[in-house]
């Protein structure tokens, strides 16, 4: 694609590929299509000598070949395409974890070890990269050409996208979906260091801010929570939150369901909309209080209470 | 029979007609405002709603004109942000609801369905009046609203920003919408109808033209889909009104909820616009090739499989929403099948040139020009259905030139053939050759110059409703602007020899293209009745002499 777009994720040759497919396919119906019209519309053209007997008005032959042809010439396509959009919907366990909370009309980023930067990401080649995306305010899509990847930010709602840049350089990042009045302002680069390069950027941001994990520490704290969700026993009057993020939690209502960070997330504002088995639905909400980067914060904070025989 | 060869014109190579005293026809049997205004006769109400859209038309095309000019240059410099999602906004409303759903049915239809199947009228005249009265109420409000008040929610409304964050007029204008969306659904109810119920004699519905199939198959589409955007456009106006938590998840509401409801009408609406076009072109390529429409069973079949089909495929606008792994790949299927029934129709209109009498007047070239947009608009479609490619090109450039090739190359190409083939039966008129060909030639030049760069734009990167871009686009965005330019040309065009025939155009004879079909064996324009003796039917649709 020369300058103007770049193969820098893993992703992106895959989707060229498919392309180079689809205009072949694609070329191959407009050839045979324009071809056959320009041919029949001379040579039959009105009061030409062509000879026109026994012309055919329908052919099951036909009409079945032309269903069914095109049929075996897509479905390859679409089992190939599905792969790969099941491939790029699973996030590798390894991956970076980066948190973006998007507003109108600006990009909010944070490191795994606190570091923020605004319509600006750093992030290390080679490496798996995931983001975990909400939004302040109204939809946004977080989309990056040169990746070829794209995903929608939600208010409410977390979603989340991968990559693993392949290319050093620095790549623009776009809004997506229309947000308002400054929509096409919305803009953004990522900047793709080398891993040594990237750990050096890392070391000489402002080291004062906490990981996300200790912010949400504290705001367990402050906030009450500890008073409780206890940490070393199920005796409080909330569930223990220890292991509790990737486990399947059973709900009073019989329902099981995975305990995701959208979980974690409707859990602190909406505490009564999942009420866990044997537990009250005395927890106050916390809607309003909390900002959304609180919120990653405190989830970052249950997600690194882990079990200790687990590896983590 | 008088063979026409290519290059000459019709009015050339027959004889003028011979002098006569004019027929009454619905044209001239009363002159008054009233008359027209307060008609029950489909072929007036036809012409009303062609006055109706040819006005929406041109405010839509005004403000894509605008858009044009602004995006001539990276910058945001001719208009401010907020005025460019002002007219963003308004063309995508004007031309969708007030424009491309009303305008073959509408016009077209309202005008050839009686006359196709021999009857004096609709099912239900004065329903088809008032469709009209409330068409342009819905629409003149709206567009008051969308003026005056302002609104730059996109014609999709996506919530949570429509309903909670945007200050514009949005109720004002949704309401309008819905307005519009009865006259739509009077419509389609008198079409059913009507086909269901007056036929003439020996007409039975596998000898029917197979434009009136694809206007069936439209009106259940409208019937079915049109009521749920109602609903969903006034959830919107609940939520904004009084606060009731729908969409918006500060209120525990879904946003998500909002693109399923909203892309149920409004795939199935995209199908509203192209099943009518496709019935023209069938017309249109069987009668210029003079020859039976090649697999009449098939064409038939397929449009009721895209009405079908066309209902199960919504989720393709939300493979980057946050829909489910599964959803998205059930409606990725099912959109690669859906193409199937579409392509069955162009292999079909192709193999009905094998063999035929092919000439290439005005409504045929258009019809071919159809076949080749429709094609390039429906492959791209291939693109979009594609997972892995839709996530890049999703909400991009890509997707805006595919459908504008899909609503407007093949949608208004097949209007304006439509328009051409049956002007002398509406007019009694016949329209000056050279011009139309010429203008046609100029739309399907210009239509291509101005939506294929936005293929590569999008590819390359640029999102749909930005007003100001990146440098880099810039060469491509001069080029679609240019092309923007040829193609308003070669719509004003017809505009000025349209009407100017209508006064100073030749008498046209009854059966100009010395077509099948109803409509050709009554008088140009029709009398009232449409039909002085109501007609027998004993051979089958296109039934040219071999």
């Amino acid at each position: 694609m020369g300058n103007l777009l770049s193969q820098a994720s893993t992703l992106a040759s895959k989707v060229d590929l498919m392309l180079l497919v689809l205009l072949a396919l694609s070329g191959f119906f407009v050839v045979l299509i324009s071809g056959l019209i320009i041919f029949f519309a001379v040579r039959y053209r009105r009061g030409s000598d062509a000879d026109r007997s026994h012309a055919p008005n329908t052919s099951l032959r036909l009409e079945i070949a032309w269903t069914v042809i095109p049929l075996l010439m897509g479905l390859p396509i679409f089992v190939w395409s599905a792969a790969a959009y099941f491939d790029y919907q699973r996030i590798p366990a390894d991956a970076l974890e980066i948190h973006v909370v998007a507003q109108q009309w600006m990009w909010k980023m944070e490191h795994p070890d606190g570091q923020r930067e605004i319509d600006q990401l750093h992030v290390p080649m080679g490496q798996p990269v995931k983001l975990l995306m909400i939004s302040q305010d109204v939809i946004h899509s977080f989309w990056v050409p040169d990746f070829r990847i794209k995903q929608d930010v939600l208010p409410g709602r977390y979603t989340t996208l991968w990559f693993e840049a392949t290319e050093e350089g620095t790549f623009p990042l776009r809004c997506a979906e229309y947000c308002g009045t400054e929509h096409s302002r919305m803009l953004g680069e990522i900047v793709v260091l080398k891993p040594t390069d990237y750990q050096q950027w890392l070391a000489g941001q402002d080291s004062g801010a906490a990981s996300p994990a200790a912010q949400g520490e504290q705001l367990f704290t402050d906030l009450g929570c500890s008073s409780c969700h206890r940490l070393d026993d199920d005796l409080g009057r909330g569930p223990s939150l220890v292991g509790v993020f990737g486990s399947e939690v059973r709900l009073a209502n019989g329902a099981v369901v995975l305990a995701d960070e959208s979980y974690l997330r409707e859990s602190i504002l909406r505490p009564g909309a999942k009420i866990v088995a044997t537990y009250q639905d005395i927890m106050p909400t916390f809607e309003g209080q909390v900002s959304e980067e609180e919120l990653i914060s405190l989830i970052s904070y249950i997600q690194s209470l882990q079990d200790e025989e687990e590896p983590r | 029979m008088s063979e026409i060869t290519v290059g000459q014109t019709p009015q050339e190579e027959r004889p003028s007609p011979p002098p006569q005293t004019r027929a009454p026809s619905y044209l001239n049997d009363s002159y008054s405002a009233r008359s027209w205004l307060l008609t029950t006769d489909h072929k007036r109400i036809a012409i009303l709603y062609v006055l109706g859209i040819t006005f929406f038309f041109a405010i839509g095309g005004i403000a894509a004109t605008t858009m044009r000019l602004e995006l001539l240059t990276p910058a945001g410099d001719l208009v401010q942000a907020e005025t460019y999602n002002k007219l963003f906004t308004i063309h995508g409303v004007v031309m969708v609801w007030f424009f491309l759903i009303p305008s073959i049915p509408a016009t077209l239809g309202n005008f050839l369905i009686p006359l196709m199947i021999g009857a004096d009228d609709l099912a239900f005249p004065r329903l088809n009046l008032a469709s009209w009265y409330v068409y342009m109420f819905g629409g003149l409000f709206t567009l008051g609203a969308a003026v005056f008040g302002g609104v730059d929610t996109g014609w999709t409304f996506y919530t949570p920003y429509s309903s909670v964050y945007a200050n514009s007029s949005v109720i004002l204008t949704v309401v309008g919408v819905i307005v519009v969306g009865f006259s739509t659904i009077f419509t389609a109810v008198n079409f059913i109808v009507t086909i269901h119920r007056k036929r003439a004699p020996g007409l039975t519905w596998f000898r029917l033209p197979l434009f009136v199939w694809s206007h069936y198959a439209t009106s259940i589409i409208m019937v079915l889909a049109t009521p749920v955007l109602t609903i969903t456009l006034l959830l919107i106006a609940v939520e904004r009104i009084f606060g009731v938590g729908v969409f918006d998840p500060a209120l525990g509401g879904d946003p998500l909820l909002f693109q399923h409801l909203f892309w149920f009408y409004s795939h199935p609406a995209v199908y509203i616009m192209i099943l009518p076009g496709m019935g023209v072109v069938s017309e249109l390529v069987s009668a210029f090739a003079h020859k039976r429409v090649f697999g009449y069973t098939f064409v038939a079949m397929a449009s009721i499989a895209i009405a079908v089909l066309g209902f199960l495929v919504w989720g393709h606008h939300m493979f980057v929403s946050g829909q489910s792994l599964y959803a998205s790949m059930i409606f990725s299927i099912l959109s690669f099948l859906v193409a199937i029934p579409s392509a069955v129709k162009v292999f079909n209109w192709t193999a009905t040139l094998y063999k035929g009498r092919i000439s290439l007047d005005t409504p045929m070239l258009y019809a071919l020009g159809f076949i080749g947009l429709f094609t390039l608009g429906g492959l791209t479609g291939l693109y979009v259905a594609t997972l892995a490619v839709d996530v890049h090109v999703h909400d991009s450039y890509f997707v805006v030139a595919h459908f504008h090739y899909i609503m407007v190359g093949a949608t208004v190409m097949a209007y304006l053939g439509g328009v051409h083939y049956w002007w002398p039966k509406i007019t009694g008129r016949l329209y000056p050759e050279g011009w139309a060909r010429f203008s046609a030639v100029l739309i399907f030049a210009g239509f291509n110059l101005t939506f294929f760069p936005q293929f590569l734009l999008g590819y390359l990167g640029m999102p749909r409703r930005y007003y100001a871009y990146a440098p880099e686009f810039q060469v491509l965005n001069v080029m679609s602007t240019a092309g923007a330019s040829i193609l308003a040309l070669g719509y004003i065009f017809p505009l000025i020899y349209l009407l100017w025939s209508t006064r100073y155009g030749k008498s046209a004879p009854d059966n100009p293209w010395e077509a099948k079909g109803l409509e050709w064996t009554t008088s140009s324009p029709p009398p009232r009745e449409n039909f002085y003796e109501t007609p027998v039917v004993t051979e089958e649709a296109y039934a040219y002499d071999a």
